[in-house]
């Protein structure tokens, strides 16, 4: 009866109907807003919208929020909703802060990383073995983090030079990758401010100049997330116990641990992501650094549809409106709303395409409203591009819901013994 | 004996948490290099009335914000937006007010109902995305404490009055003002009037929730949402109208301080009595009275914090640490007792079926 | 299989004195059987009588208190369902243990990764044993685009796969319809044939004695009987199972008026794919009248109930319950005009399990006395009713304080009957009113369902239990698939008629 079996084995793998895979689509998408920009820079004059000082400040904003975010991911692949991601944020800029400025850089991320697992770990024994509800505990870790980090602070830093109670004294920097030779040229390029090329130019100086190689570390750990729990038989069973942990434990997966190993390391992630806010972003740790953005990587994950790829592209969206933000580019901002109604614009007409006439009124109806804001206004108030992350986030969730596929189990608490 | 009983096992999760918390904090200090003891000390001095007064005033507070978060608890709700329910309605409720259209307590009770309506209306959002579009509220809750602060910040820009380097609303006419009640004669401060709206929302939150065919079905909802279906209870309704009185609730925690003490709505107006509220709702596991002495031991630990630094150079900061604590092994000891109740009640009805079988036996022989 | 001389007496699975219990249940107690290598072996028993707890014990997903099970002759100890598939033991659970979003490869090899990888290895390996058996499955579909036919060859090819040599299937028949119930058997005699163990647990006596070689009886957790199929008739079988001369329900004399008290009229139901699962159901019943519903599950029993109690809307159609047009009505309304509910899923929709009793006598009732006074709670009112449903009713509990979580399935059901016939109803639904009940309160519920009828309710009654339907119903029809394809009397029809007409292979009268 094992004759059979070769000619099984040559036959080609039957395939879905869509034949593109969503990470080139994705990439599409991209190059095409990008032109977009780019046009609307050329139009608006603008040109700090796509300088390589904006896409860098971009990259550094986006990072910690791309990290948060894939801490989220391996929590929620495994079944548990951590928002307590922020709180573990936290606790990673208190370790980089002290162990950063005791140890040097890789003591400082070991640090960082560390303290943020340890609640990662409280996190997992308190939502796995005692099977507390994962949004109640979440809650409680960030109220914590946050007396905890503002108590130690004060033990740790109080007295040493250049800290203080609610700050710690400058904390080295990660070095930077010598790419120079890169960096330059295209600065030269991108100050011709031509259409396009000098835009891909201010793209290739952001990732060129004075890179740090925890950002590159960072991106690379997105990508390695990528293929490890999609490609490796761990991570097949992490993702089982969060769609179906009786199935798993049916097959003799221990489901209590992969949930624990995955909130770990989740909080392991989120405190490297405190660990750049607290050595890359900026010169130390400070109180109330991280300014919520565990959420907004809780936000960028979901708006990533739980995908590594979709939330790295959430985390450099926002991360983009973010450091837009910071840097007061408010003519920057004001022009974004043109290339934000000629998107809608386009997304309408794509509806209206393939006749789905309700979404495209919808998407006319927003791209009007954005360009009879920018041709009525001179400025954006820098308060509406800090909501457009949560705003972006929330309309996803509304009108796109049926696209997300959370994992299925997500949230739930599982009691071992109870397969079958 | 058996009420006994019951209270016991009702009362030791809590104190079991507290006694943790007090363990963890005091492990925390020790090793840090604090004096433990002149923690506990100044912790379990009895408060001067200036104090007492302050953790009334601060507890009532707690209190709103507790409730808030229970009334969505009660029914599986995760309103984890209270925190921007409070500050929309404050808000609210202080640019309406610091306009004077409307004076004297006219003024103040339209203010009130305007903070209620603002909390509810910026809930709603949460409870329609939850009914219409299956987005969970507590993510959608966690968005919107978000934007709220930057909402609230950007109207305070465009309608504040800038004093020093801070702005804030127009400060209410005196004539709303609403005066506070001295407790103490000689503690130099009094309870600020508002206060009294945390015992009619306790009252009330009691009586509906325990005597109405609405609370009934409120927790019938949050007990099982498909059995409360089958027996008639329209949960999208329920979700709604329990979204709405939660954020109602939450709009009411700023009344006191801004009618009583602040006058008006700034940038330095008190945060995160949100989340310490659903800290509170967990610690008295959503019960009126449970609730209170979680706001109050809440508020206790609050007031004592501030001594603990002018007394023992003890940073303050412990005392959030010891809240914290107090909410996670709060949770997890009542989920322990959850368990050990549930397995004694199987027990109990094994022995009653046992003895009844026996008796059929006997009939038999 | 060196010799088959010898084969024909090997012992694969030899269970001895085993026992567990929960707290508050005995669930199984001095269980001991002995199955033959290249045997297809059936456990029965009613609901309830434990198998499921055998099952998980066999499997490892839960330990025995005490007993010992041998493994081809060596005595082992199951400490999860690892160790049980290191043995060569698999199971096929009742409700499917899949990942909905996994594909059908990521469900097979999860949890057996280290025999051909996660990769081509693995998936050439699962289309050769698709192929081997004529599964027909796509290592690369999703689960959740399968129907419950597939799944469940899914489940098989995760044993398969696994190399189990000893395969347990629980209930595998529940959700199948007739033709998929042959393609199993089929697959199932191909297995055995090529040496393999099985065992299969049900409670439907035709298709064991169909399908098995050996037969254990398990009766309130522990083995009563082992039988050849050949020596015993499927009467003999259900009382060995039900441990005495079987109740067998029986009307009395005709009940029935003339004042018609439910009256459903073309009503058409559909999903959200807009594929009908109830078409053009039309009937009445009458004040003291019993309509039984027949059919195999899923042919609309579930969609049936629902619309009657508003849960559901017709695409088309209208109900009259009485005069009254209550089509449009919500479900709140319906209860209040006087329709009681005995749920499928007493768990799920009739029961809070963590309220006390008292507070469960509310529930379906929270617009009428003596639950309520206006819009508030009467909680004495509601407290004494209880007093009186439970001691009426023989619910077995230590006090009306308790929660319902804690009692057992029977008195939870003889506890919603007592509610649903309180408040003076017209119409009483009842959904598999005494599955998962034990024997005592199967009877009670039977008496009281006649005592309904005396009283003049109209009764809409629906169970995959023949039997009942057959004993208690006025007249019968037969739901396929979303349809009414016939009509019977139960003074006049037989089991094997109504069985016909439930698989759509015979003619309706």
């Amino acid at each position: 009866m094992s004759e059979t079996a070769p000619t099984m084995a040559q036959r080609p793998a039957p395939t879905g109907g869509d034949q593109t895979p969503p990470r080139v689509r994705i990439a599409w998408i991209g190059v095409g807003v990008f032109v977009l920009l780019a046009g609307v820079r050329e139009l608006t004059g603008s040109n700090d919208m796509l300088s390589t000082g904006s896409l860098r400040a971009a990259l550094i904003a986006a990072i910690p929020i791309a990290l948060a975010g894939l801490g989220g991911l391996w929590s929620e692949r495994a079944g548990v909703v951590n928002i307590g991601l922020e709180g573990m944020m936290i606790m990673g800029t208190l370790g980089a802060g002290y162990f950063g400025y005791h140890g040097g850089v890789l003591a400082g991320i070991g640090g960082a990383v560390l303290f943020g697992a340890l609640f990662g770990l409280l996190h997992a024994i308190v939502t796995v073995y005692v099977g507390v509800d994962h949004i109640v505990s979440g809650v409680a870790i960030n109220i914590i983090a946050a007396g905890l980090a503002a108590f130690l602070a004060k033990v740790f830093f109080s007295g040493l030079p250049g800290g203080g109670p609610t700050q710690s004294p400058g904390l080295p920097h990660p070095g930077t990758l010598p790419l120079d030779f890169i960096a330059d040229p295209a600065k030269t390029l991108e100050d011709k401010e031509w259409f396009l090329v000098s835009d891909v130019a201010g793209v290739v100086g952001a990732v060129t100049e004075r890179i740090s190689w925890l950002t590159v570390f960072a991106l690379l750990l997105v990508a390695f997330t990528s293929w490890f729990l999609w490609h490796t038989a761990f991570g097949l069973r992490l993702r089982s116990v969060g769609e179906s942990p009786s199935a798993a434990e049916s097959l003799g997966v221990n489901v209590y641990l992969f949930k624990v190993v995955a909130v770990t390391v989740s909080g392991g992630l989120a405190g490297l992501g405190g660990a750049y806010l607290a050595m890359v972003a900026s010169s130390g740790y400070q109180n109330g650094q991280t300014l919520g953005l565990g959420y907004i990587g809780l936000a960028a994950m979901i708006f990533g549809n739980w995908r590594p790829s979709g939330l790295l592209v959430a985390a450099l969206l926002f991360g983009y409106t973010q450091s837009i933000n910071l840097r007061g580019g408010s003519d920057s901002l004001h022009s974004l709303l043109l290339a934000i109604a000629i998107i809608l614009v386009g997304l309408a007409a794509w509806n209206l395409r393939s006749k789905a006439l309700k979404q495209a009124a919808l998407f006319a109806a927003g791209g009007g409203l954005f360009l009879l804001w920018w041709a009525t206004t001179e400025s954006v108030s820098s308060k509406f591009t800090g909501m457009a992350p949560y705003v972006t986030t929330l309309l996803v969730l509304a009108f796109a819901s049926q696209r997300l596929r959370m994992p299925a189990a997500d949230g739930q608490v599982y009691r071992k013994g109870s397969a079958g | 004996m058996k009420r006994l009983d019951r209270l016991v096992t009702m009362l030791a999760a809590p104190v079991l948490a507290l006694l943790m918390a007090g363990l963890i904090s005091s492990v925390l200090l020790w090793v840090t290099g604090y004096s433990v003891g002149d923690f506990w000390s100044i912790l379990l001095t009895w408060p001067q009335p200036r104090q007492l007064t302050n953790i009334l005033n601060y507890g009532a507070i707690l209190y709103l914000s507790g409730v808030a978060a229970a009334i969505g608890f009660k029914m599986n709700l995760f309103n984890i937006g209270v925190e921007s329910q409070y500050r929309m309605g404050v808000f609210a409720a202080a640019a309406f007010a610091g306009t004077g259209w409307l004076s004297g307590w006219l003024n103040t009770v339209v203010a009130i109902v305007i903070a209620m309506l603002a909390g509810a209306g910026w809930a709603a959002i949460a409870a329609l995305l939850r009914v219409f579009r299956g987005v969970s509220e507590v993510i959608s809750t966690i968005m919107l404490n978000a934007i709220a602060g930057l909402l609230v910040g950007y109207f305070l820009r465009q309608i504040g009055v800038q004093s020093g380097n801070s702005t804030a609303t127009k400060t209410i006419p005196e004539s709303s003002w609403v005066g506070g009640i001295t407790i103490f004669s000689d503690a130099g401060n009094q309870l600020l009037g508002l206060s009294l709206l945390a015992v009619v929302v306790g009252v009330a939150y009691w009586l509906v929730l325990g005597k109405t065919r609405f609370g009934f079905n409120l927790r019938a909802t949050g007990m099982s949402e498909t059995a409360a279906v089958a027996s008639g209870v329209d949960v999208k309704k329920m979700i709604i109208v329990a979204m709405l009185l939660s954020g109602a609730v939450a709009g009411l925690i700023g009344m006191p301080t801004l009618f009583g003490d602040a006058h008006n709505y700034g940038s330095s107006f008190q945060t995160g009595i949100g989340f310490a509220g659903i800290a509170v709702a967990l610690l008295g596991r959503n019960n009126p009275i449970g609730i209170l002495f979680g706001a109050l031991i809440f508020s206790y630990l609050h007031e004592q914090a501030n001594n603990l630094n002018i007394l023992a150079g003890i940073s303050p900061e412990i005392v959030q640490v010891t809240q914290g604590v107090t909410v996670i092994a709060v949770v997890v000891a009542y989920e322990l007792v959850r368990r050990i109740k549930v397995a004694r009640e199987q027990a109990a009805v094994a022995v009653s079926l046992q003895a009844d079988a026996d008796v059929d036996e006997e009939v038999a022989a | 299989m060196s010799s088959t001389a010898t084969a024909a007496h090997e012992v694969a699975v030899a269970v001895s004195g085993i026992g567990k219990s929960f707290p508050g249940v005995v669930a199984n107690r001095d269980i001991t059987f002995e199955i033959e290598r290249g045997t297809i072996h059936a456990l029965v028993g009613e609901n309830g009588a434990g198998k499921s707890t055998l099952m998980k014990i066999l499997y490892g997903v839960q330990r025995p208190d005490e007993g010992t099970i041998e493994i081809n002759g060596e005595t082992v100890s199951l400490h999860s369902p690892s160790d049980a598939i290191a043995r060569g033991v698999g199971m096929v659970f009742q409700h499917f243990q899949l990942a909905d979003n996994f594909t059908v490869l990521e469900n097979v090899v999860l949890g057996a990764e280290k025999l051909h990888g996660i990769g081509d290895a693995a998936r050439s390996e699962v289309l050769r044993i698709s192929e081997e058996y004529g599964f027909g499955l796509d290592p690369d579909e999703l689960v959740e685009e399968l129907g419950v036919g597939e799944r469940q060859r899914v489940e098989i090819l995760k044993v398969l796969y696994r190399g189990a040599k000893i395969i347990i299937l629980d209930e595998p028949t529940a959700v199948l319809v007739p033709q998929e119930v042959d393609a199993l058997f089929a697959n199932l005699r191909g297995l055995k044939a090529e040496g393999h163990t099985l065992i299969f647990i049900s409670h439907k006596l035709d298709e064991v004695r169909a399908i098995a070689d050996d037969i254990t009886v398990i009766r309130r957790g522990t083995t009563v009987a082992s039988v050849k199929p050949a020596d015993v008739s499927s009467r003999d079988l259900a009382e060995l199972m039900v441990g005495s001369e079987l109740p067998s329900p029986s009307t009395e004399e005709s009940t029935v008026t003339d004042r018609v008290k439910l009256t459903l009229d073309g009503i058409t139901v559909r999903d959200r794919s807009g594929r009908a699962v109830l078409s053009d159901i039309g009937f009445q019943i009458h004040a003291g009248e019993i309509l039984g519903i027949a059919g195999v599950e899923g042919n609309g029993q579930t969609e049936l109930v629902d619309t009657v109690v508003g849960l559901l809307r017709p695409a088309e159609g209208s109900i009259r319950l009485g005069e009254e047009d209550i089509t449009g009505w919500s479900t709140k309304k319906r209860r209040a005009a006087g329709i009681g509910v005995i749920p499928e899923d007493r768990h799920r929709h009739g029961l809070l399990l963590d309220a006390p009793l008292w507070e469960n006598r509310i529930l379906g009732h929270q617009t009428r006395p003596p639950s309520v006074k206006g819009p508030w709670i009467d909680r004495s009112g509601a407290r004494q009713d209880t007093d009186r449903i439970v001691s009426t009713y023989d619910v077995r509990t230590p006090s009306i304080d308790t929660t319902a979580r804690a009692l057992s399935g029977g008195n939870q059901q003889k506890f919603i009957v007592g509610r649903e016939m309180s408040g003076e109803p017209v119409l009483l639904i009842g959904a598999h009113p005494t599955r998962g009940v034990d024997v005592g309160a199967q009877a009670a519920i039977w008496d009281h369902m006649r005592a309904a009828r005396r009283e003049g309710l109209a009764v809409l009654l629906i169970s995959a239990d023949l039997d009942e339907l057959i004993g208690l119903s006025d007249t019968i029809r037969v739901l396929l698939r979303g349809k009414i394809v016939g009509s019977f009397d139960p003074q006049t029809v037989t089991p094997q008629e109504l069985g016909s007409a439930m698989t759509g292979a015979g003619g309706a009268a």
